[in-house]
């Protein structure tokens, strides 16, 4: 078994492999057609092909030329804030931008060792929901709830628009 | 005269009070988010394009560039006072920039940075109006052949000229091409990468896209390199420079002005090259090369110029050709499929107004910006001590809100998720996220003039070697591509962007 030399390389590399597969894999029923009549599947066919080409030749160029190592992903912070945006959008239609909103902030804070919890985080807190609620839904009519489906019937409205 | 005429027109339509209000708005907008370290003007740009959707496609365009120069500015601020370049093309900047800021010549130091950047900006407005109907004129010539040709000089001359692994970027670009082509295939009515899923039918947003690799991606990236940053201040005082600043910064100012106008033009030079290489120049031609990095005012204002040139000249092959040379140009092209407008040699006929409009504006939102910034500079210096535990929750709301309010769907929400794992992913792995938005841009460009120029060919592939414009712009490709592999070059390539 060759040696990684350049942990980049061989990642990115081993990553258009895989990503070339997938897209060679869900396009194998789309009709390749002729080349004067290109199909469906010609243009993003060969592009599959090219992109794992590309992936070969970076894991090959990974085994053969040093590089430099990854140096740790942060899986933490990651995981934080892409949780923080899932939990954005299962909450607003739900329960609304009301709570939607400091879901977002809350969870993504954690992502900073920096972040403070005291009395002018939750001020500024509120202030940007209030802008928010302020200007995307009153002033440019972003359609969204400010207080969400499962508040039907228990708030008025108008507090839902 | 013709080009009176053009530029009576433009004058008109940006002097509506509509359009001068958004091009102020834009310009301030810019500016502000541009001054906060970490946000670049594609993640600003990406970040406020939703807003723009119900303005008229001129007023919505108007509004786009004032951002993107505006943010280009605020990053130089930063990077003068603070020493941190928001974008690669400020960096340069910081150099000297952030050494005259720390012998209390602060306000010397943006002023030159201001009025560079403005003259480098009106010359910039002038050779636009005189080179783009031109190469309008030809590029409304070119076959399907020669603009598939084009867009492949466009993506190979993108990645030879920025910095960075060229295999890397050049997967970057395929992947983009072929995410590019998720949804329905306008040939053929059938659905591609779709999973059966209605929201994708139309294809992922490139808003979703940029917002996620620019914006939530780089958050990630950011957080994991938080450090304390010292932003203590001193209070800029004494903005206007002085006889002998002047004296100094002319020469400079044209030099870099020349060179930004030179490598703006092609596709994929752009502001940040200009800058590096500009600063070179003056350390070569300078009388005062010892005082370079420790706050010579000539290194402040020919990298400034010459990234405000590189900068507005990436216009050019946008409005004239369709084409993006940077991921801000791409959003601006997404800008105007949303509204409407094909890209392309057509606009400045078909759309005049908006076409000369838009430039005119350029020169506008340029003097807004010399008029407005330097009185603003006491709450610019305040927006900057805000510290990024404060900033980067609002950035992800914006961006969750604005890709939300798009198709009004949670899932392009999830999307953007996504491509923020993507985005930080690849980041990690040296793989820039720009070529694989240019790429994701033209991908869906791309087959269809292949498909239109092999089927006037009857599926002979030959024709784009055989009709001499498309030709010559797949040799120049081929040339590039072949320079860059030569070690020689790669090793004057790697020097030329990092310049100490």
């Amino acid at each position: 078994m060759p040696k990684i030399r350049a942990e980049k390389d061989f990642w990115a590399g081993l990553l258009y492999v895989v990503l070339a597969a997938a897209f060679l894999w869900f396009g194998r029923d789309y009709k390749m057609g002729t080349a004067a009549r290109m199909g469906p599947g010609y243009f993003p066919i060969t592009l599959g092909w090219i992109l794992g080409g590309f992936g070969v030749v970076s894991i090959i160029r990974s085994l053969t030329t040093d590089g430099e190592p990854i140096g740790g992903i942060a899986w933490k912070k990651l995981s934080i804030l892409t949780l923080s945006v899932i939990a954005f959008a299962v909450i607003l239609p739900k329960l609304g931008l009301i709570f939607a909103l400091p879901a977002l902030v809350g969870i993504s804070s954690l992502g900073s060792e920096q972040s403070e919890y005291n009395l002018k985080a939750v001020l500024a807190l509120v202030a940007l929901t209030a802008f928010c609620i302020l200007v995307f839904v009153k002033g440019l009519g972003v359609p969204m709830p400010i207080f969400g489906a499962w508040f039907d019937g228990v708030v008025p409205p108008s507090w839902q628009r | 005269m013709e080009l009176f005429d053009n530029l009576w027109l433009g004058l008109q339509t940006s002097m509506t009070p509509v359009n001068l209000l958004y091009a102020l708005m834009g310009v301030f907008l810019g500016t502000a988010i541009g001054v906060l370290p970490g946000l670049g003007p594609a993640a600003t740009i990406a970040m406020l394009l939703p807003a723009t959707f119900a303005m008229p496609p001129v007023t919505a365009l108007i509004m786009l560039a004032g951002i993107f120069y505006g943010a280009q500015y605020g990053g130089s601020t930063t990077a003068i006072l603070v020493n941190l370049p928001g974008e690669t093309s400020s960096v340069v900047t910081a150099l000297d920039g952030y050494q005259m800021a720390r012998q209390g010549k602060a306000g010397r130091a943006l002023a030159t940075a201001a009025l560079a950047s403005f003259f480098a900006g009106t010359v910039c407005t002038l050779l636009i109006a005189l080179f783009a109907p031109p190469l309008a004129e030809v590029a409304l010539k070119f076959g399907p052949a020669e603009y598939f040709s084009l867009m492949v000089l466009g993506l190979i001359a993108s990645i030879v000229l920025a910095h960075g692994s060229i295999l890397h970027a050049l997967g970057m670009i395929i992947l983009g091409l072929l995410l590019g082509l998720v949804g329905t295939d306008v040939n053929s009515g059938a659905q591609r990468y779709t999973f059966g899923l209605p929201e994708l039918a139309d294809g992922i947003g490139f808003v979703i896209v940029a917002m996620g690799m620019f914006g939530i991606g780089e958050i990630i990236a950011n957080l994991e390199h938080e450090s304390t940053r010292d932003v203590s201040i001193k209070k800029v005082e004494g903005l206007w420079p002085t006889k002998e600043d002047f004296r100094r910064s002319i020469g400079p100012t044209l030099r870099g002005t020349a060179l930004g106008s030179f490598l703006g033009i092609l596709p994929g030079g752009g502001a940040a090259l200009a800058a590096f290489g500009a600063y070179a120049l003056e350390k070569k031609v300078s009388p005062n090369k010892a005082q370079f990095g420790k706050g010579a005012i000539e290194g402040v204002a020919a990298p400034e110029a010459a990234n405000n040139a590189g900068a507005q000249m990436s216009f050019i092959p946008m409005l004239t050709l369709g084409i993006p040379a940077n991921p801000v140009m791409a959003l601006m092209i997404g800008a105007m499929i949303i509204q409407g407008i094909q890209p392309g040699p057509s606009v400045m006929k078909e759309q005049a107004s908006l076409f000369w409009g838009l430039i005119v504006s350029m020169w506008i939102g340029n003097m807004m910006l010399l008029v407005l910034n330097l009185p603003l500079i006491g709450m610019w210096v305040r927006m900057i001590t805000i510290p990024y535990r404060y900033l980067f929750p609002a950035i992800i709301v914006f961006c969750a809100i604005g890709v939300f309010s798009l198709n009004n769907a949670t899932f392009d929400v999830y999307l953007m998720a996504l491509f923020g794992v993507i985005g930080y992913v690849f980041k990690k792995l040296d793989c820039e996220p720009a070529p694989l938005l240019l790429g994701f841009i033209l991908g869906p460009m791309m087959e269809e003039f292949l498909r239109r120029a092999l089927l006037l060919s009857k599926g002979d592939p030959m024709v784009l070697v055989t009709r001499p414009i498309s030709a010559t712009m797949l040799a120049f490709a081929a040339i590039l591509l072949t320079l860059v592999l030569l070690p020689s070059f790669s090793k004057t390539r790697e020097e030329a962007f990092t310049e100490e």
